[in-house]
């Protein structure tokens, strides 16, 4: 063996590592918003409640929870509590698999089943034992129409300008229909710019859902998580998008409150009707409590009205749930399930979720939630 | 190495005298071991491509629409409509310019590494191209979408200004993040693979052929160009075709730095869209019916099959080529 040819086969082992190694790291996507806290920690049976709860699903109302969880632990060192942030859909398949313990959902369970088979309601019903599962409002989190204007600190927008907007219709900032609804504003007469998500998710699907009911001749098209307009370009996941905004003059787009207040992007007024209404916890609440309720008893699923005109409502609010059992857990994980309700449903832990850009829910919705809570059995 | 470069390696001449097997305990089991190496590899690609098929075929068979030729997708609730021209396209043209780009720069650098550079510039130097293929995709994604992106973005408006009568250079839907952009991170990131096994390839020129070469009085470049070029083409395709099938296949990096456009199809670079890999992690957080998750995964056995006619193709070019240079 001549030790230049080891030389060579050494050289030739290095550069076939290098594109395996190559191929290895391209696929990192995906799930980064997964909770990785799920060490459970030993139960030492002290006071307070204990052992371990798992829950999964939405991805918009993560940083709320997560928040909440946080000061749970603190105040019980014994609970864990474990939140998965996989997506709406994931979270009500893994608990009607009996896989978590709760499911976070963007939309309720769906009563009518899609295209043959049990419905998710029924399924749901199905793994709590024949007890029927609950859709409890816990987290109101606001759209924000974010804007990158330099020059223009207050857009405001009316449902109809929103629509021509995202549609095309509008192509300049200094178009008549934009100057119509911000009397007395300088408009630049650069070009707008859209901005969309270009994954599935259920801010575009609550966006859109605020176009067709509020604007229903200007936004035709049936709301879905997938966004339908044709101009604009796509960006994966709020980050993505708020700053594709913040990156481009001109630029126009709608994306949760927090992505849209933490990059300084301007966020526009919306005029229901009764004048232009500013998107703060309080005006965002406003919407949640005009909604009407759809569930029955404590099955507290909401309708949101888009379409509304009460007086300093901001309508385009996407309301999360938390998907329980009513009946039918484990004793141990039902005082710990209603524990951790009852103090996440709390108004001192609901007001601290301004600061993470959520709405805190409404007095007479946060009440209704505590009582539904209380039934848990 | 001989498999991929169509060459006998160094270790495999001159053949060994006796190929029978001397029933020696040591020869059995390296024989059983690198059998089995084999056979993993071969079933497992397999399995991959039997899974997909079987993930796929339900949400194909409830398809309403022309699967390669359709441009819509509707892969929510039912009857299902998708089909994949435009995550084709874009796969294929992203790729394609990358190549385009990347290649002739790695065959600068593997040749200035193995022909010019003096060795003890030429080995550190050797290392840092290699670095090059270490940095995490997710990393190359944010430098091309917030950094090169304000670098591109002229050059773009001057390609438009100048060659936007082709149809692959309109700027009419102009966005911000392009194909072309796309393009650029991804040669960058298949550099060093082409350069390495380049490189490596041009090293193995028989000393014999570049001396002759150089006694008969060519120059440098006259030398390698008949001597070492031809010797490391075969190499070097399969070094391209390496590095292509990495770039079809680039997830992260393209999601993050390619915006999507809902409009209507456009040939042009400076458009935006998908590729097969990032529409897949673009929408893998909902995949929450398992049609659905059918229609994306249908998306990745094209992809599969894509990257393997690019390698059988690559494998064609290299047969031929190497009776010409033989």
């Amino acid at each position: 063996m001549k030790v230049s040819r080891s030389g060579r086969a050494l050289g030739v082992a290095l550069a076939g590592a290098l594109a395996l190694a190559a191929c290895g790291s391209d696929d990192n996507s995906g799930s980064t918003t997964r909770s990785t806290d799920t060490a459970p920690r030993a139960a030492s049976g002290g006071s307070g409640v204990s052992g371990t709860l798992n829950g999964e699903g939405s991805t918009a109302q993560k940083n709320a929870i997560q928040q909440v969880i946080t000061g749970f632990q603190t105040g019980n060192g014994t609970a864990t509590i474990n939140y998965n942030g996989t997506g709406s859909g994931a979270g009500i398949k893994q608990f009607n698999a009996g896989q978590v313990d709760f499911a976070g959902s963007d939309s309720v369970l769906k009563t009518e089943a899609a295209g043959g088979g049990t419905s998710e309601a029924d399924a749901a019903k199905q793994r709590c034992g024949g007890n029927s599962a609950w859709n409890l409002p816990m987290v109101a989190g606001p759209v924000a129409i974010a804007y990158n204007l330099p020059g223009v600190s207050k857009l405001t927008v009316t449902a109809d300008l929103a629509a021509k907007i995202f549609k095309g219709d509008v192509k300049t900032w200094n178009d008549p229909a934009v100057a119509a609804a911000n009397a007395g504003v300088t408009l630049p007469s650069s070009p707008v710019k859209v901005f969309f998500r270009s994954d599935e998710s259920g801010t575009t699907e609550n966006f859109q859902k605020y176009l067709s009911a509020a604007a229903p001749s200007a936004w035709t098209g049936k709301p879905a998580k997938k966004w339908a307009g044709t101009v604009g370009e796509g960006k994966p996941k709020s980050d993505g998008v708020a700053a594709a905004v913040k990156a481009t003059p001109g630029g126009i787009s709608y994306v949760e409150w927090s992505f849209a207040t933490k990059n300084s992007l301007g966020v526009a007024r919306v005029d229901t009707g009764a004048g232009p209404v500013e998107l703060t916890g309080e005006s965002a609440g406003k919407a949640v409590a005009a909604a009407t309720q759809t569930g029955t008893g404590n099955d507290l699923a909401l309708k949101l009205d888009y379409a509304t005109k009460a007086p300093g409502a901001y309508p385009i609010v996407l309301v999360t749930y938390e998907i329980v059992c009513s009946k039918g857990l484990p004793a141990e994980k039902t005082t710990l399930l209603k524990a951790f309700l009852t103090f996440f449903a709390d108004p001192a832990q609901q007001g601290k979720l301004l600061e993470a850009g959520y709405a805190p829910l409404p007095t007479e919705v946060q009440s209704k939630v505590s009582a539904a809570v209380e039934a848990i059995a | 190495m001989a498999i991929l470069t169509g060459r006998p390696g160094p270790g495999t001449s001159p053949p060994p005298a006796d190929l029978s097997s001397t029933g020696r305990f040591g020869d059995r089991v390296f024989h059983g071991l690198s059998t089995g190496s084999g056979i993993v590899v071969i079933g497992l690609v397999t399995a991959v491509g039997a899974f997909l098929l079987a993930q796929a075929l339900p949400a194909l068979v409830r398809n309403d629409a022309n699967f390669l030729t359709d441009r819509v997708w509707q892969v929510d609730g039912d009857p299902l409509r998708f089909g994949i021209p435009d995550l084709l396209w874009v796969t294929v043209i992203s790729s394609l310019v990358a190549m385009v780009i990347a290649l002739p720069v790695a065959i600068g650098v593997a040749l200035y590494l193995t022909e010019y550079a003096p060795p003890r510039l030429a080995r550190p130097f050797a290392y840092l191209v290699d670095l090059l293929a270490a940095v995490p995709s997710i990393v190359y994604g944010l430098w091309g979408a917030t950094i090169i992106i304000t670098y591109v973005a002229p050059v773009q408006t001057f390609l438009g200004s100048v060659l936007g009568w082709i149809p692959l250079f309109s700027t009419e839907n102009a966005i911000t993040g392009t194909i072309f952009l796309a393009s650029i991170v991804l040669a960058v990131m298949i550099l060093p693979i082409i350069t390495a096994i380049s490189r490596e390839v041009f090293a193995q020129t028989p000393l014999t052929h570049k001396e002759g070469a150089l006694a008969l009085g060519a120059t440098r470049w006259e030398m390698i160009r008949t001597t070492v070029l031809p010797f490391g083409t075969p190499g070097t395709i399969s070094a391209a075709m390496l590095g292509l099938g990495r770039a079809l296949g680039e997830t992260i990096a393209v999601s993050l730095i390619m915006g999507t456009t809902n409009g209507a199809f456009s040939w042009s670079l400076f458009s935006g869209g998908e590729t097969f890999a990032s529409r897949i992690a673009n929408n893998a957080q909902e995949f929450d019916t398992p049609t659905k998750a059918g229609a994306f995964i249908a998306a990745g056995l094209v992809l599969f099959v894509l990257t393997f006619v690019v390698n059988a193709m690559a494998r064609v070019v290299i047969e031929r080529r190497k009776a010409f240079a033989e």
